[in-house]
């Protein structure tokens, strides 16, 4: 978080660079099932964000020697496209890649019902098309609902945003200038009905008191977030099943 | 991609003595469940390295070397000089790990040494801008594991910070447009000291520190990392598990009162 030249990023009435609340999370559109091929997909704009999220799976295992005895392999790649950022980002893995699809794949492993498909694996792929800060959040939003999508039982949706801290006050869910140069971001993954945190990471300078507060921001917003996945969810099958009586009038009037 | 580790089926068995003693607030080390193992720590064993210093957390050993060598600056930081990190996770120190690219979980012990390290902006990066845009001084960071019996985090981070305490640099000058190194040598100018405190769950209970055997077994771990002013400056939960709030917030404030004392425990042995 280089900071080049202190930009105000509050202005003087307590808004945002985009106009927003500083607990105020940024415009959010989420779409179940837009991918043919895969078992379950959804996609997500969060901000300026765009993802991509496809679930292959409960498939068998490949290479057999990774399957487990009592439960799915869960598999992740978290990949940004080569145009999704502002300088062209090379295709190939880079280590921020690679950490974050282990952080991602731990934070929906705990809500996964793995124990149920022995010897098989779960394979999630996330796309970034286009970047703009909280793509990990976001694209954990996205998988949870592929997963649920692609039929498989889950404990629970999982939802992610991130708080942080600019201009020395702790705010919700970061956009792109405020990542770069704000103090701090706390991306937080959370099942809201069960009241546990899935994923956590930080980056910054934040008090013991700041913590708190950001934490509660953004578990706060993960209830909100999970609201939407579920009205989301809700909406394709509505669509499914409308589509369907029709179809089943269409036959009998024919 | 990042897959499900496989488990090895004597941790499984192990899981039972494990968590059969935590319940009762004991562990098979005998600590207390908040207790850390003994940490020794020996400054500049490595001659040719700017920096290095060896951490003993319990039988856990790493090794990090710190070398300092001018180097092009970033675009975006034209007047900083740079800071890198990396891990290697070498076959002598588990017979779990292989020789060959570095894995997810190196790079990710690399990476959260390296935010604990950037975050709190311990080393002064523009003191070591030799010509803005054209030249500065790089600091490697290369983090060793030698034996490993858990927690590599925070040995590793206790060991990079000792190294970085411990280095010494050329005093530096520019003549001619060239860079001119003087005979006298000066410390990596430092501004903070981050220390990383991992604690993980295990059946419920919180316990610091864990060993190999208890590794094996957490549910999740969570490691705070913070600077000398108390404050947090890089957190990184790992595992399979899940923490509730209240259990995140118990130990932010556990690794902040422990870093203090682990923290004089790594700078006393400056010379």
């Amino acid at each position: 978080m280089g900071k080049q030249e202190q930009v105000h990023l509050i202005d003087k009435n307590g808004l945002r660079v985009d106009g927003r609340r500083l607990d105020e999370l940024r415009p959010l559109k989420l779409e179940v099932g837009i991918l043919d091929k895969a078992n379950g997909s959804a996609y997500i704009e969060h901000g300026r964000n765009k993802i991509l999220a496809a679930v292959y799976g409960p498939r068998e295992a490949h290479p057999k020697h990774i399957a487990l005895a009592d439960r799915a392999v869960v598999r992740c790649r978290y990949h940004m496209a080569p145009f999704s950022t502002d300088e062209r980002k090379s295709p190939a893995p880079s280590r921020r890649e690679l950490e974050l699809s282990k952080m991602i794949r731990e934070s929906l492993e705990p809500a996964i019902m793995s124990e149920y498909f022995p010897r098989a694996t779960i394979d999630l792929f996330i796309e970034v098309l286009q970047a703009d800060a909280g793509t990990r959040c976001a694209g954990i939003t996205a998988a949870s609902l592929a997963l649920a999508d692609a039929g498989i039982p889950m404990r629970e949706l999982v939802a992610a945003c991130a708080a942080g801290k600019i201009d020395g006050k702790v705010v919700l869910d970061l956009s792109d200038i405020e990542d770069k140069q704000g103090d701090a971001d706390l991306p937080v993954a959370f099942m809201p009905k069960s009241n546990v945190i899935s994923l956590l990471q930080m980056d910054g300078s934040l008090t013991e008191e700041e913590f708190k507060q950001a934490l509660e921001l953004a578990t706060n917003a993960c209830r909100k977030i999970y609201d939407m996945q579920r009205e989301a969810l809700q909406q394709k099958y509505h669509v499914v099943r409308d589509e369907t009586e029709k179809e089943a009038v269409a036959e009998v009037q024919a | 991609m990042s897959t499900t580790h496989q488990f090895s089926p004597v941790a499984k068995l192990e899981q039972k003595s494990v968590s059969d003693l935590i319940v009762k607030g004991k562990r098979l080390d005998e600590r207390n469940l908040l207790d850390y193992r003994p940490l020794t720590i020996m400054m500049g064993i490595i001659e040719k390295a700017n920096g290095s210093a060896q951490v003993y957390l319990g039988k856990t050993r790493v090794l990090v070397g710190v070398k300092i060598q001018p180097g092009t600056p970033f675009e975006d930081t034209p007047d900083e000089g740079i800071l890198t990190v990396n891990a290697e996770f070498v076959p002598i120190a588990s017979p779990t790990f292989e020789a060959g690219p570095p894995g997810e979980d190196s790079i990710e012990l690399a990476r959260v040494i390296d935010r604990g390290i950037r975050e709190s902006k311990a080393i002064d990066l523009k003191k070591l801008c030799v010509q803005p845009g054209k030249k500065v001084f790089v600091v490697f960071v290369d983090i060793y594991i030698l034996d490993h019996d858990g927690n590599l985090i925070d040995a590793a981070g206790m060991a990079a910070l000792g190294a970085l305490i411990n280095s010494k640099m050329h005093e530096f000058e520019v003549k001619d447009n060239e860079l001119v190194l003087k005979d006298k040598m000066m410390p990596l100018p430092m501004q903070d000291y981050p220390v990383p405190i991992t604690s993980v769950k295990i059946d419920g209970s919180i316990v610091l520190d864990p060993c190999l055997e208890e590794e094996q077994v957490i549910s999740c771990r969570l490691t705070v990392t913070t600077g000398k002013d108390d404050r947090i400056c890089a957190m990184q939960k790992g595992g399979l598990g899940v923490l509730n709030p209240d259990e995140v917030k118990q130990i932010v404030s556990t690794a902040i009162s422990k870093s203090r004392d682990l923290r004089q425990r790594v700078l006393s042995k400056v010379n």
